[in-house]
């Protein structure tokens, strides 16, 4: 087997923030002595990435995902543990390795403003020194998969926040980094948007062998995306696996939905009713019982339509989050 | 060094059509940069007059030449680097830059050198039309123009190390508007932008002659202005040239600590 591509040990990260009372005697007070406290924001991971994988990479706000993302690729240097990245310790941020790699943060922008994206792509071929036949195939590969076409001339303030960030996403890829970190690269754009998006990312991947870590809020990209999912809560990890095996270890319940034509019916004899829509009922059932509550209901009901699923993976996610807090 | 060129032919293109965009920013900052020395040309040449027509070694049309140098040696040389670290810093601007395969500070040059392009033409013309006003006397000597050249370059990397080493106090300080302040008095009086350093009395002239100030701004003038020997003009550009070493081994020291906070504390 080859050596990971991302290799994370006990990774940790510790802040030192300086706190004081609000008030003008409490801001005089710190000019003496500074309260400090140390806020891990990492505290002891470890995960190796594969050549060629697509991770998501979950938490809610403040969980240490962003902070991961900058050790890894060289923005801050770990308190403690180690890490490399293509066999480089990121925050020496040697120029083999920042040619390597790409960091896209969806709320910030490396474009200039004022000018077209087409001139920034230009001053990026030149800062990575990526040979002009390289350059031109890799811009018609980008113009082609993001519809770039008619954007690339127009100065970048004048575009839409869909078009601008697809315009950022092909720029920091124009050097055809091996190693791409995505820092919520979907956030803001409406759904259309964000679906162009992760076909792009995954076309990406599938053509270059990139491997791709991506944090999200939005489900939906990390369903499309990504068969493993690594999860952290307050600077720890909660779970690395695939996304399969995370729903089936965190939801002991199947959500079933059975369409009667109305909501006359009391059903909660067969599990718990979680809504009743236009005819619709909700229900949710052990999961050892799913295939016993259905025949039950089937033989009992008039059934006009009946669906068994796994609940929204959103909710799942809730879950680890609250079983890591606990 | 090919890649470095084609880096810089970039950074010039890419800044020549940002500036196109701020034509209006740009002729109020050369305003600025006329006003200033027009303003100081008026006030000496007001005092030079009603002093009966020389104050020091200066006559009124002495003042005349001196500030319309000092206010093309000025802008060929300033930066505004200062005002931009400190939003870089928060907005994380810097983050991208440090994850280039290139040292920011190639970028920053290449910017400070193709605006310069774009306003030098006016300031010219600027500077021709206030000389028919002002009717300076100028004693050219051909040597001395000839060695203002490698001077004001000198200058021009002197002072640009030097305000991009300060610019840097962004990574420990939220507050770098009072070290520019202070940066920028030491240069109102020490470089010469305010008067010829030579009207100054004694302790400010030694201040002067031992910080770095006077070869930003001041020696170039003087040379122009054929008011220096042959002999001083070798061992200004030497001075320059070691002031130039020293704030380049500075610039270093600071930028490697700094990005080391920076790295510690969050970008």
């Amino acid at each position: 087997m080859t050596d990971p591509v991302i290799h994370l040990r006990d990774l940790r990260k510790i802040y030192v923030v300086s706190e004081r009372e609000s008030g003008i005697l409490a801001a005089l007070q710190s000019l003496l002595h500074r309260e400090t406290e140390n806020i891990p924001a990492v505290d002891g991971i470890s995960f190796d990435l594969r050549s060629g994988e697509v991770v998501g990479f979950l938490g809610p706000n403040g969980a240490g995902k962003t902070t991961t993302l900058k050790m890894l690729s060289g923005l801050l240097h770990p308190t403690g543990g180690g890490v490399s990245v293509l066999g480089h310790v990121p925050w020496k941020r040697e120029k083999a390795f920042l040619r390597q790699i790409t960091l896209v943060m969806g709320q910030r922008n490396q474009l200039v403003w004022d000018i077209p994206a087409l001139d920034s792509f230009e001053l990026n071929r030149a800062i990575y020194r990526i040979p002009a036949p390289d350059y031109r195939r890799m811009l018609s590969d980008l113009t082609e998969l993001l519809e770039l076409g008619p954007l690339l001339r127009k100065p970048v303030r004048n575009l839409s926040l869909g078009e601008r960030m697809k315009c950022e996403i092909a720029a920091a890829l124009l050097h055809r980094p091996q190693v791409v970190f995505l820092d919520e690269p979907t956030i803001g754009l409406d759904v259309t948007m964000q679906r162009r998006i992760r076909t792009f990312l995954a076309e990406y991947n599938r053509r270059y062998g990139a491997t791709i870590l991506l944090t999200s809020h939005y489900m939906a990209d990390v369903e499309a995306l990504c068969r493993r999912v690594i999860i952290i809560h307050r600077g720890k990890l909660l779970f690395d696996g695939d996304l399969s095996d995370l729903v089936q270890r965190f939801t002991a319940h199947k959500t079933i939905v059975v369409r009667l034509g109305d909501c006359l019916a009391d059903l909660h004899a067969y599990g718990d009713v979680v809504s009743c829509d236009e005819g619709s009922f909700t229900l949710r059932v052990p999961k050892a019982q799913t295939a016993h509550v259905t025949e039950r209901l089937l033989a009992d009901l008039p059934v006009i339509d009946l669906l068994v699923e796994d609940p929204p993976i959103e909710e799942v996610i809730e879950r680890v989050f609250e079983q890591g807090a606990e | 060094m090919n890649g470095l060129r084609d880096l810089y032919t970039q950074q010039f293109k890419t800044t020549f059509a940002s500036m196109l965009q701020y034509r209006a920013s740009l002729a109020i900052w050369m305003i600025g940069h006329v006003l200033e020395p027009l303003v100081y040309l008026i006030v000496w040449s007001t005092v030079s007059v009603s002093s009966g027509g020389s104050v020091g070694t200066y006559t009124t049309r002495d003042f005349a030449a001196y500030f319309l140098v000092m206010m093309l040696v000025n802008h060929v040389t300033y930066t505004w680097i200062m005002y931009e670290y400190e939003y870089r810093v928060r907005e994380g601007g810097l983050s991208f830059a440090l994850l280039r395969p290139a040292h920011p500070i190639h970028a920053d040059i290449a910017d400070n050198v193709s605006s310069k392009l774009i306003t030098l033409p006016f300031m010219l013309l600027i500077a021709f039309v206030l000389a028919l006003i002002f009717r300076p006397t100028i004693a050219f000597a051909p040597w001395a123009v000839a060695a203002f050249l490698p001077a004001v370059l000198l200058a021009f990397l002197l002072r640009f190390l030097i305000e991009w080493t300060l610019a840097l106090t962004a990574f420990w300080t939220t507050r770098v508007g009072a070290v520019n302040q202070t940066y920028f008095v030491a240069m109102l009086f020490l470089s010469g932008q305010m008067a010829p350093l030579s009207l100054f009395p004694l302790p400010v002239r030694i201040a002067a002659a031992v910080l770095p100030f006077q070869w930003m701004v001041s020696f170039p003038v003087q040379l122009f202005l054929g008011q220096l020997t042959p002999i001083q003009a070798m061992e200004g550009i030497a001075a320059q040239i070691l002031w130039v070493g020293i704030a380049f081994v500075l610039l270093r020291i600071v930028w490697r600590a700094g990005v080391r906070v920076y790295s510690a504390v969050g970008a």
